[in-house]
């Protein structure tokens, strides 16, 4: 067990990953000499050589397509998509084509990449460098899609990403990489494919996912201090989905709230709640909310920025009408 | 039918005896649409495109590629099962993919298809890839990306000639050029139609052959393996023309008979089978033999799809994730769940 970031666990992954298996091979924009747009992948070229981590041009479509290619015919590559909002340049890829040639093939032919990438706020990077967008990936059969919270998710949920025999899209959050933790590398907080319950409660559950676990972790503390116990449930793996989990607890308090950084219409957070609001209608004391982010283009200006997307007031305020039917002053 | 042939077996007329099955295949699979027994409401023949078994004639057991939605032929020059490809074809059970496919995403690991493609320009960027591991892995294996004129307005496709030139890949770039691109002709979307000269901007070796002449798309395309198997990637362009209209059913409203009656005049079946008559490498008599094979094997596959197994139900939910990972639910268990909790509350 050892303190680090986010950010060293996914270089730990990747290079843990990269001497366990000499097929894998990273490329992307920067991964290289640059070391990464977030400096993720740094020194990795100096230990593996540019065979294996590849410095590619700036083409989205063709590093995709690209890494299909190298994970048809026997390597394990991961490339790297710098921001998900560049998805919109290579989505015939990701979606047409990594993601259904299994299928489309009868079974012959898998594709074992996992395609990196980052989103959500934080940075102030606007609207075509903030985006949550997991819900693109979320809605494509064929894909996973994984997103790491923590520190020891970071590590654990790419190397289990990097021995999956189908696509996996690992979204990381651009404002965690300097999140300081525990990292475990023998010792994952569960199995790949299950949620973590990170916080135990008997009066409401938030689910949660990527960076919006500590703001939901923050909530909790503070709900506690009213007397109110929210346990909270880390996501993490989005496809597969453990639902059984899920039930358990949302039946067991009868309250829950799915809080994600994504904007609400269309989006994993909808899904989530809809599930579970099907599966666990009898058992529920309220209707199952969503907080997302606003319906807009995502602003710069860092206080919009920070308007955009769930506040800890808000979650706190909510989930605290939702146990004590009490209204906040924001309400009115 | 399986009688040795009086004369001795050259390249040329192995080639023509290809060219001459791929004819007879796309004919019997066009009679199969005809006859509802098509899975596919999308069916694209590559008759008058025979010419690209010059290239697929060049290629070795353990090269790699990726073809168009008008890959039938490529796939049969590198040794595809007609059976198995009239059956997928026809969505039943033993076709190469399980029926899950069709003609526009069949695909083989063990002759190397790593897929065709419904996507213009989809599978291009595949070979790059492909050619990666070759390359990292010193196989001497080589990767050719085959594709229409249509693809030549794909962006990808530059992005992928410039990684190959860039990284020294042993893949081939090859534009069958049938004039359309559905119903547009190429002088109504390429501003400059020197199509191997945008190639060689990229640093690519590049050439264009006469679609009607296998023997000039050969020699062309045996140059450019060479350099491809050496690192050097190449394109190529084959010059043809699609004999009918984009899909089976389009009744080619965009040009002329004129135009047509011309076009088909640049047989490369017919031009190959009247070369080996007139330089004396086989007579009429096994030409005619050839033909009639040809015909046969396709009507026996078009028989065998008609009467093969339709897939069972419950294969739908299989190859969207590998064996032993978490599969879909069906709806109707998920439903079921819900309700069932719901009666029981």
């Amino acid at each position: 067990m050892t303190q680090t970031t986010y950010r060293e666990a996914i270089r730990q992954a990747l290079l843990d990953g990269m001497q366990a298996d000499p097929s894998v091979i990273l490329m992307g924009e920067e991964v290289g000499l640059y070391g990464g747009a977030y400096g993720v992948t740094k020194g990795l070229i100096d230990l593996f050589g540019a065979d294996r981590v590849i410095d590619t041009p700036i083409s989205e479509p063709a590093i995709i397509g690209a890494a299909i290619g190298a994970a048809m015919t026997g390597l394990r590559p991961v490339a790297e998509l710098m921001y998900v909002d560049f998805a919109g340049m290579a989505m015939d890829q990701i979606a047409n084509q990594a993601a259904k040639s299994r299928y489309m093939f009868g079974g012959q032919i898998g594709v074992p990449m996992v395609l990196r990438t980052q989103g959500g706020t934080g940075r102030s990077a606007a609207a075509q460098h903030s985006q949550s967008l997991e819900s693109w990936m979320l809605h494509v059969p064929g894909l996973r899609l994984v997103m790491p919270g923590t520190v020891n998710d970071a590590y654990h949920l790419l190397r289990g990403a990097m021995q999956q025999p189908d696509p996996v899209v690992v979204i990381e959050h651009k404002g965690l990489y300097t999140l300081k933790g525990d990292l475990d590398t023998a010792r994952p907080d569960a199995p790949w494919g299950q949620p973590v319950t990170r916080r135990a409660g008997r009066d409401l559950v938030i689910l949660t996912y990527s960076r919006m676990l500590h703001e939901s972790l923050a909530t909790a503390d503070r709900l506690a201090a009213a007397g109110v116990e929210a346990e909270v449930i880390d996501l993490r793996c989005l496809n597969p989905l453990d639902e059984a989990p899920l039930v358990e607890a949302v039946r067991r308090t009868g309250r829950a709230m799915v809080v994600t950084e994504a904007v609400v219409t269309g989006s994993v957070a909808s899904d989530i709640a809809a599930r579970l609001g099907e599966l666990c209608f009898d058992w529920l004391e309220e209707p199952i909310l969503r907080l997302g982010g606003e319906d807009i283009p995502i602003p710069v200006s860092p206080a919009l920025e920070r308007g955009s997307i769930p506040s800890a007031d808000l979650i706190h305020d909510t989930a605290l009408w939702l146990v004590t039917r009490k209204a906040p002053s924001w309400a009115a | 039918m399986n009688a040795p042939l009086h004369t001795a077996n050259t390249g040329a007329l192995s080639r023509y005896r290809m060219m001459r099955r791929i004819r007879s295949f796309e004919e019997r699979v066009g009679e199969l649409f005809l006859k509802g027994g098509s899975a596919g409401s999308m069916l694209h023949l590559s008759i008058g495109e025979e010419a690209v078994v010059g290239l697929t004639d060049a290629m070795r057991d353990g090269d790699s590629f990726t073809t168009h939605h008008r890959g039938h032929g490529v796939f049969l020059g590198r040794g595809a099962d007609p059976n198995r490809m009239m059956s997928e074809i026809a969505g039943k059970a033993d076709g190469y993919c399980r029926g899950k496919g069709g003609s526009m995403h069949i695909a083989d690991r063990a002759l190397g298809h790593l897929g065709a493609n419904a996507i213009v320009g989809g599978g291009i960027s595949h070979v790059v890839g492909a050619g990666l591991t070759y390359r990292n892995r010193g196989t001497g294996q080589i990767s050719v990306a085959f594709f229409g004129d249509g693809a030549m307005s794909q962006g990808i496709l530059y992005e992928s000639m410039n990684m190959a030139a860039l990284w020294r890949l042993p893949v081939i770039f090859c534009c069958i050029n049938n004039q359309y691109g559905m119903g547009t002709r190429v002088d109504r979307s390429a501003g400059n139609r020197d199509f191997p000269a945008r190639a060689a901007a990229f640093g690519l070796a590049a050439a264009r052959a006469d679609g009607a002449d296998v023997e000039a798309v050969h020699d062309a395309a045996r140059a450019l393996v060479a350099d491809a198997r050496q690192g050097r990637p190449g394109f190529l362009e084959i010059d043809a023309y699609r004999f009918f209209g984009h899909a089976r059913m389009d009744k080619s409203p965009y040009r002329t008979p004129e135009e047509e009656a011309e076009g088909r005049q640049r047989d490369p079946v017919a031009e190959a089978r009247a070369r080996l008559l007139a330089e004396g490498q086989a007579p009429e008599g096994d030409l005619a033999r050839i033909d009639a094979e040809a015909g046969a094997e396709m009507d026996a596959a078009l028989s065998h799809a008609l009467g093969a197994a339709t897939p069972a139900l419950t294969t739908m939910f299989e190859d969207v994730y590998a064996p032993g990972t978490p599969a879909p639910r069906p709806q109707a268990r998920r439903l079921a769940a819900v309700l069932a909790e719901e009666i029981r509350a």
